[in-house]
């Protein structure tokens, strides 16, 4: 691959227009899925996806040209095409891409890995999720149960005329365990913490680090007390949330809404707008003082990377400080057209898609709270785990979650189980409710595979990491 | 590409051992995108795109792997060579598929159609000029769509069509905004024109001071492109036999409980009427047409190989999630001019958006209106509406608090582009609900 890497660059060089601004991204992907459902292996999928895009300035227009035709005459396609798009592009672009300097990196990223995918043996994989899901299948009540491990390898590469060459690598283990319980039209389901919700980068040890095989057992005891449970019951009530309800919390309601090529007006007629206007950026008070939001390549989490699809080096940024709101989430073209602060945030799902504004690792830091001191200070409210309903409105104002396990807490008390938890807020004051944010010790890395978003679409991972934290004064809501 | 495809096919059978069979499914693209912001380009570029997902069965074994076509006979013989040596390998470790199921009846198909596509400088110059100084965003999406299917037992399926899909928003300003869409084979600058005049006049009565209604519950119409949220949902498990059998269903009181909804709604799966290709991964060939809600009663699920043979079932040839791809709804007798009158005083709800399940069980969803809805009274559209958020049974709205469903149906083509464009499709009437909750 070092070989062909060689003679892509001298070859995409070579026919690079001069005096202008020209970039090649090579995406070479291997997925694998096992999956054991109900003690059978369903059939194991793999595959390995490989391309090209080439990108073009030229006259204040740009193009892109992508393909699977790695040949040389492939990559003169690419070029031809994306020439052909920025002549017709430069006849009435967004902004005069030319006057963007665009950045021409130099270096590597590479995930952590301490034990390689391939390291572990196809049967011993099987044999792992075989043995997990075995345990799954505790009561006649339980009708299906799985134990799922998807395995992405990613390598990319990317060059630029002016003399930027990016390498980087990618390992990402996105593991889950779900049990569906019923009794005639009741069905409750349980996963490991959401569907997807420990998606990391890295290697087997992740499944490690998780637990995944001991947390077997909860999830299906836990479906289980989620059929016997009854409704969470309605009304304005404290709320405690879990990092795997956060990460949903912190995607939708802030994530999505500080995207700049939102606040531009890029994706309304898709992913929609924002109620966050570019005059807000350093002073709005987004929340209360216990927030504080940082965009953050973290070792090992879902989104981390070294340097975005356009080239900008990643760095830990902060968005809010103390509530209020400091940055938003744009690459470098988002930047230039808004005149606004971003981050290293401009991100491909694939070769065959652009880079657009991707939120990436988004968190939430900790805070002083132990996870008894959020309980405690709740006299009448509710806990809730394992995002399993979302919906926001186009200016991610307007939001209603529900997750799948609640528990009522009771003078300080954690109590009963209930089902079908649901919540529903408006972000521009729901944040300025959090009273509480737990320590380290409540913290948990999640992250997903699943995030949509573009024109052509694109789905992207993502990461979120957060403490437990305590919103009071929330409208909370149950099943029928 | 199609004798590309086949002569690949053939190369694939030809290096079959004793035993083995291989069924290969190609899906492919060559497509243009622009988007749009503010009447102007945003990205625009070309995508060439071609994958073969080659699977290899020995016995009750099964093993799949996807890859990319150079289309370079040389690199993609070699390739194959390496990839059916990786599926040998793995076939020699996996256990036996008890649900493995594929077609051994051959039913060989070709489904092409000359591409009468225009030039995209052309259609690039008509949204230039229509959309300058107007506040137009959205996505022009157009080329050739491929698939096919190929096996050792000698059946060959091809699928090749030429469309485009113009998907945008005239925005009058915030979120008040007329979502329009042009799709088809030929692209027609009169009709272009027309289509965004019309977006225009709507956004006169946009421009209104917009009203905000108390949350409750108000009789509502869903405009065919709303109601399609809610057939997505109803996707979203309601249709598969293996939800069924897993109790995952959105419809499990129809099914487990015999819950019926009004006798006017019939659903149906009507691949003869819609423009996806009727085979699947496996070589079978979808029926014509498969209907799902008869007269208000559950009555076929879609079954795929796969659950067809877990459950001892006949398949429809329906996907691995089990949904459709080319949804009807009966119409009903609502003329399009009564629709006003028969509101009298509600909310005209012409999008929805980002829906999710509030109560699984009770097939309850949340959403949002987006876009052009309006406050009518008295049958007349008084304002524009704010964003209003529902929480409402879909089993309740086709159910007891159905009014009536339009006798005029629109066809809307999936504008959705994850991973590659889209085929599926919706054949809807309109439908006017009563009694539909808003909770924010």
């Amino acid at each position: 691959m070092k070989e062909y890497l060689k003679s892509l660059k001298k070859v995409f060089l070579g026919l690079a227009p001069k005096n202008t601004f020209s970039s090649l991204r090579f995406v070479n992907t291997h997925h694998e899925v096992l999956s054991v459902r109900q003690d059978i292996l369903e059939p194991m999928e793999t595959s390995q996806d490989k391309g090209v895009m080439v990108t073009v300035c030229k006259d204040g227009g740009l193009g892109y040209g992508a393909t699977c035709d790695l040949s040389a005459v492939g990559i003169e396609n690419a070029v031809s095409n994306a020439l052909a798009w920025a002549d017709i592009s430069r006849k009435f672009p967004v902004v005069d891409f030319s006057k963007i300097d665009m950045p021409n990196p130099q270096g590597h990223y590479a995930t952590e890995v301490k034990t390689p995918w391939d390291a572990v043996p196809l049967s011993g994989k099987i044999d792992l999720l075989k043995e997990t899901c075995a345990v799954l299948k505790i009561s006649e009540a339980i009708v299906d149960w799985q134990t799922y491990l998807w395995h992405v390898s990613t390598q990319n590469y990317y060059i630029t005329s002016n003399g930027g060459e990016v390498s980087q690598t990618f390992n990402h283990i996105i593991p889950d365990i779900s049990v569906t319980a019923n009794k005639g039209a009741e069905t409750q389901k349980r996963s490991l913490e959401g569907m997807m919700a420990y998606s990391r980068q890295g290697g087997f040890e992740v499944l490690e680090d998780i637990g995944f095989k001991d947390k077997a057992i909860q999830v299906a005891e836990e479906a289980l007390e989620l059929l016997a449970a009854d409704n969470c019951p309605s009304g304005k009530m404290d709320l405690v949330l879990s990092p795997s309800q956060m990460m949903l919390q912190i995607h939708e309601s802030i994530g999505h809404p500080l995207e700049i090529d939102r606040i531009l007006g890029d994706e309304r007629n898709y992913a929609g707008t924002s109620f966050v206007k570019p005059e807000m950026f350093g002073s709005y008070p987004y929340g209360s003082e216990h927030l504080n939001i940082v965009f953050d390549p973290r070792k090992n989490q879902m989104a981390t990377f070294g340097f975005d699809d356009d080239g900008s080096e990643a760095g830990k940024q902060t968005l809010i400080d103390r509530g209020i709101l400091k940055r938003g989430l744009g690459g470098r073209i988002s930047q230039v057209r808004s005149g606004l602060s971003g981050v290293s945030n401009s991100r491909a799902m694939n070769w065959n898609r652009p880079p657009i504004d991707r939120m990436a690792n988004l968190n939430l830091e900790p805070g002083p709270a132990t996870f008894d001191d959020l309980v405690s200070a709740v006299e009448d409210g509710v806990f809730m785990t394992s995002n399993k309903s979302w919906s926001i409105d186009d200016s991610r104002n307007k939001f209603q979650f529900g997750c799948e396990y609640g528990r009522l807490i009771e003078s300080g008390k954690l109590t009963k189980v209930v089902k079908n938890p649901n919540y529903r807020g408006i972000s521009a004051t729901f944040w300025r409710n959090l009273v509480g944010v737990g320590n380290q010790e409540t913290f948990d890395m999640m992250g997903t595979p699943f995030c949509g978003k573009g024109e052509p679409n694109q789905v992207i991972a993502v990461g979120h990491a957060s403490p437990a934290c305590l919103f009071s004064n929330v409208d909370v809501f149950g099943g029928e | 590409m199609k004798s590309y495809f086949y002569a690949l096919a053939d190369y694939v059978s030809g290096k079959l051992t004793s035993g083995e069979i291989q069924f290969s499914y190609f899906s492919g693209e060559a497509s243009d995108f622009a988007r749009l912001n503010h009447g102007k380009i945003r990205q625009a570029g070309n995508v060439s795109q071609n994958y073969i997902k080659l699977s290899l069965v020995k016995g009750r074994k099964i093993a799949s792997h996807e890859f990319i076509v150079s289309t370079d006979q040389f690199v993609d013989e070699a390739l194959v060579d390496t990839v059916m040596g990786n599926l040998r390998e793995r076939i020699a470790i996996l256990p036996e598929d008890p649900y493995l199921l594929y077609s051994e009846t051959i039913r060989s198909s070709e489904e092409i159609e000359a591409s009468r596509l225009p030039e995209k400088e052309d259609v690039m110059d008509d949204i230039h000029c229509l959309g300058k100084g107007r506040d137009l965003v959205g996505i022009y999406a157009s080329g050739k769509i491929m698939k096919g299917f190929a096996n050792s037992f000698g059946q060959r399926n091809w699928f090749e069509k030429y469309n485009y899909n113009f998907d945008w928003s005239l925005y009058y300003k915030n979120d008040k905004a007329v979502k329009q869409s042009y799709a088809g084979f030929e692209w027609d600058s009169e009709k272009i024109k027309d289509k965004i005049g019309q977006g225009l006049e709507a956004l006169d009565v946009l421009s209104q001071t917009p009203m905000t209604i108390k949350p409750g519950k108000y009789r509502v119409y869903l405009a065919p492109a709303a109601f399609n949220e809610f057939v997505d949902m109803l996707n979203w498990g309601g249709f598969g036999l293996k939800s069924h059998e897993t109790k995952d269903s959105p419809l499990i009181k129809m099914v487990e409980e015999g819950r019926r909804l009004d006798p006017a709604i019939s659903m149906f799966e009507n691949t003869k009427n819609g423009v996806s290709p009727g085979f699947d991964r496996f070589g079978f060939v979808k029926p014509d047409k498969v209907t799902l809600i008869k007269d208000g009663v559950f009555h076929n699920p879609l079954v795929s190989p796969r659950s067809a043979k877990e459950f001892g079932v006949e398949t429809n040839a329906a996907n691995s999630n089990e949904s459709t791809e080319s949804f009807e709804l009966r119409p009903g007798t609502m003329a399009h001019g009564e629709i006003l009158r028969k509101l009298d005083t509600g909310v005209f709800i012409n999008n929805a958006w980002y829906l999710n399940f509030s109560d699984r069980n009770n097939c309850r969803v949340t959403g949002m209106t987006r876009f052009a809805c309006f406050w009518v009274e008295n049958g007349e559209i008084k304002a524009p509406l704010n964003v209003m958020r529902f929480d409402e049974s879909i089993l309740r709205m086709l159910g007891e608090k159905l009014v009536g469903l339009t006798k005029h149906r629109e066809f809307i083509v999936s504008t959705s582009t994850y991973y590659q464009r889209d085929t599926r499709s919706v054949h809807l009437p309109g439908v006017m609900v009563d009694d539909f909750s808003f909770t924010l």
